[in-house]
C-alpha cells in the first residue's frame, strides 16, 4: 500500500467554517438555494446561480461515483513528496456536485472511472478532518 | 464597427536564452521591448500602451515594470489568465487601440523559472484564493489537474498513449529546426512511453520543459503597421473564454477553447478548414488535443486520430507548434507570447528551415490555469497582410 497522505490543513474562512465544522462531525454539508433548487459546492454565502442570500444546508448521502482520476507519481510539495504514488480524483456525489478528493483504501492501479464510492473521514486531530473516497 | 483586420502585430521578439541565471525577469523584459522595438523599426518613446503579466509580478507589477523601463504609458493592462495571458492581451491592445486610448502597445514576459528552480507542473497547487481549502488537502499538481482529463478522454474514446505520444514525437521534430529551441534530439514514440509516469497517464515526455525566457510584442492599427520595417500580421478574429466546473457537473472535455474559438472565428469569418498553421498552447499533449477538438479541427472524441500521421508536421495538413512548442522549445511558466511571435514569423516567411509554405491565415490558441478546475482561453487568427 502506498504511504498515508499526510494533509495539509484546510484552513476555513467565515464562509466556509459551517462546512468544515460538518466534515469534523463526519458529514458532509451541501448548501442548495431556497429560491432556485441549485445545489452547491464549495460552500458560498451566496447562490452562484442566481445570486440569492437564502442558501441553505444539507447533509449530503456521501455516495457517489468516481468521475476521472490520475495516479500522482510526482508532488514535488514537502506535504506530498513522500506520499507517491497517490490517487487524486473528481468523484460525483448523488447530490449532483462534483468534488476534488482522494481514493484511498485500495491500490491505486485498483481505481476505476465509474467506480462506486463513499466517503471516509479522517481526523487529523480535534479541530480538523478532510473527507476522502474509499470503495463503496 | 469590427475590430477585423484593422489592428496589426507589427513587431516581435522572443529572447533566445533558456538559462538565465545571471538575469532578472525584469531584464528579460526589457531586453525583449528592445528587440521588438529593432524589429519593427519603432522607438520607446513611441510606446503609449504597456501590457504584461508574469509569475513574479505582483498587483502593482504593471506600475514597477513602467518605472524599470521609464514609460508613461496611457493604456495599461495586466491581466493574469494563465499561460494565456499574452494572448489576450494582443485582444485587450487591439481594442484599446481601435478605440483611440493609445496608438502604440507593448506586451512583454520575462521569467526565470528555470533558473530559480521553480516546480511549476508538480510543485503542488494551494494558494490563498477561496477554494484552496478544497484543494490544499488532496495533492492536486498542474500535470495532475490535465492527467484528470487525458484519463477521462481515453476512457470515452479510447484514445491511446501512442496517439498522445506522437504530439511530443512531432513537436521535437519541429524544435530540431529551431536552433534556440532547447530539446532538440528527435524522439520515438517509444521515447515517450518509456519516459517515466509524472501523473498517469502522462509520462514526463508528455509534459513541456521548464526553460528560462521572455518575449515581446508590439500591437498598432494595420494602417501605421503598414509604414514600418516588417510586413504587417493582421488581427482578423479573437476571443476569450473563462471556464470551471464547480458548479455544476459540466462536461471536462469542454474547454475554454471551444467558445473562444467560435468568437474568433466567428469575427474574421473564417473557419478551421481554411487554417494553414496552428500555434497550439502545449502544456501537457493531452491540452493539445483536447484544443484542436475543441477549437473544431476534428469532432470531439476524434482528436487520437487526427493527431496520427504527419498531419501536424511542417508539411501535413495542419502545420503545428513549429518552433517546438514548450515541449521541447522553452517553457518558462507562461508560454502564450511565444505562441504569437511564432505564428508571426511564419506568416512573415521568417521562419527558416522550419518554415510552413507561404502560409496566409494562422491559428494561435493559448490555454491557462488547470483544465479540469479552472482555465481561461484566447485565440487569435491571424492574417498575412
Amino acid at each position: 500500500m502506498p504511504a498515508e497522505i499526510r494533509h495539509p490543513k484546510p484552513v476555513p474562512d467565515w464562509e466556509t467554517r459551517v462546512f468544515w465544522e460538518g466534515i469534523r462531525r463526519h458529514e458532509i454539508l451541501l448548501q442548495r438555494c431556497a429560491d432556485c433548487s441549485a445545489v452547491q459546492h464549495r460552500p458560498r454565502a451566496i447562490c452562484a446561480t442566481c445570486l440569492s442570500s437564502r442558501v441553505e444546508i444539507f447533509e449530503a448521502s456521501g455516495r457517489g461515483t468516481v468521475h476521472t482520476y490520475t495516479v500522482t507519481h510526482q508532488n514535488q510539495a514537502p506535504a506530498f513528496r513522500g506520499s507517491v504514488p497517490y490517487v487524486l480524483a473528481y468523484v460525483d456525489l448523488e447530490e449532483g456536485v462534483r468534488v476534488l478528493t482522494n481514493i484511498i483504501g485500495c491500490e491505486p492501479g485498483e481505481v476505476q472511472i465509474g467506480m462506486d464510492v463513499v466517503v471516509d473521514f479522517e481526523d487529523l486531530d480535534e479541530e480538523t478532518a478532510v473527507p476522502r473516497f474509499r470503495r463503496a | 464597427m469590427s475590430l477585423s483586420g484593422k489592428v496589426a502585430l507589427a513587431g516581435v521578439y522572443e529572447h533566445p536564452t533558456r538559462w538565465a541565471p545571471d538575469k532578472t525577469d525584469w531584464q528579460i523584459m526589457a531586453e525583449s521591448a528592445r528587440g521588438a522595438l529593432e524589429d519593427c523599426g519603432l522607438e520607446k518613446g513611441d510606446v503609449d500602451g504597456l501590457l504584461a503579466a508574469g509569475l513574479g509580478m505582483g498587483g502593482l507589477g504593471i506600475i514597477q515594470l513602467s518605472e524599470y523601463l521609464d514609460l508613461k504609458p496611457r493604456f495599461v493592462d495586466s491581466t493574469n489568465i494563465g499561460g494565456s495571458s499574452f494572448v489576450a492581451h494582443v485582444n485587450h491592445a487591439a481594442a484599446a487601440i481601435h478605440a483611440g486610448l493609445c496608438e502604440v502597445a507593448l506586451i512583454l514576459y520575462g521569467s526565470t523559472a528555470a533558473s530559480s528552480a521553480m516546480a511549476i507542473g508538480t510543485g503542488g497547487q494551494a494558494g490563498r484564493e477561496p477554494s484552496a481549502a478544497f484543494v490544499a488537502p488532496y495533492g492536486l499538481t498542474t500535470v495532475g489537474g490535465y492527467a484528470m482529463a487525458a484519463q477521462l478522454h481515453m476512457r470515452r474514446y479510447g484514445t491511446t498513449s501512442e496517439q498522445l505520444a506522437r504530439i511530443a514525437v512531432q513537436t521535437r521534430e519541429h524544435a530540431s529546426l529551431n536552433p534556440a529551441a532547447k530539446m532538440r534530439k528527435p524522439i520515438t514514440i517509444e521515447d515517450v512511453l518509456a519516459s517515466r509516469v509524472i501523473s498517469d497517464p502522462l509520462h514526463l515526455l508528455d509534459c513541456c520543459i521548464i526553460s528560462d525566457g521572455g518575449g515581446a510584442l508590439i500591437v498598432t492599427s494595420t494602417q501605421r503597421a503598414r509604414d514600418l520595417r516588417k510586413r504587417p500580421v493582421r488581427l482578423l478574429g479573437c476571443g476569450e473564454a473563462v471556464w470551471h466546473q464547480e458548479t455544476g457537473s459540466p462536461d471536462l472535455l469542454t474547454i475554454a477553447a471551444r467558445q473562444s474559438g467560435e468568437r474568433a472565428f466567428e469575427m474574421a469569418g473564417l473557419t478551421p478548414r481554411e487554417i494553414d498553421l496552428a500555434m497550439v498552447y502545449d502544456s501537457f499533449t493531452i491540452t493539445v488535443l483536447l484544443t484542436l477538438e475543441n477549437l473544431g479541427f476534428c469532432k470531439p472524441g476524434e482528436g487520437g486520430p487526427f493527431v496520427e500521421g504527419d498531419r501536424l508536421s511542417r508539411t501535413g495538413g495542419l502545420p503545428l507548434n513549429l518552433d517546438g512548442g514548450g515541449l521541447s522549445s522553452n517553457h518558462p511558466g507562461m508560454r502564450g507570447i511565444f505562441l504569437v511571435i511564432e505564428a508571426v514569423k511564419q506568416l512573415r516567411g521568417e521562419s527558416g528551415p522550419r518554415q510552413v509554405a507561404d502560409p496566409a491565415l494562422a491559428l494561435v490558441h493559448g490555454t491557462g490555469g488547470l483544465l479540469t478546475t479552472q482555465h481561461s482561453g484566447a485565440t487569435l487568427v491571424l492574417g498575412a497582410d
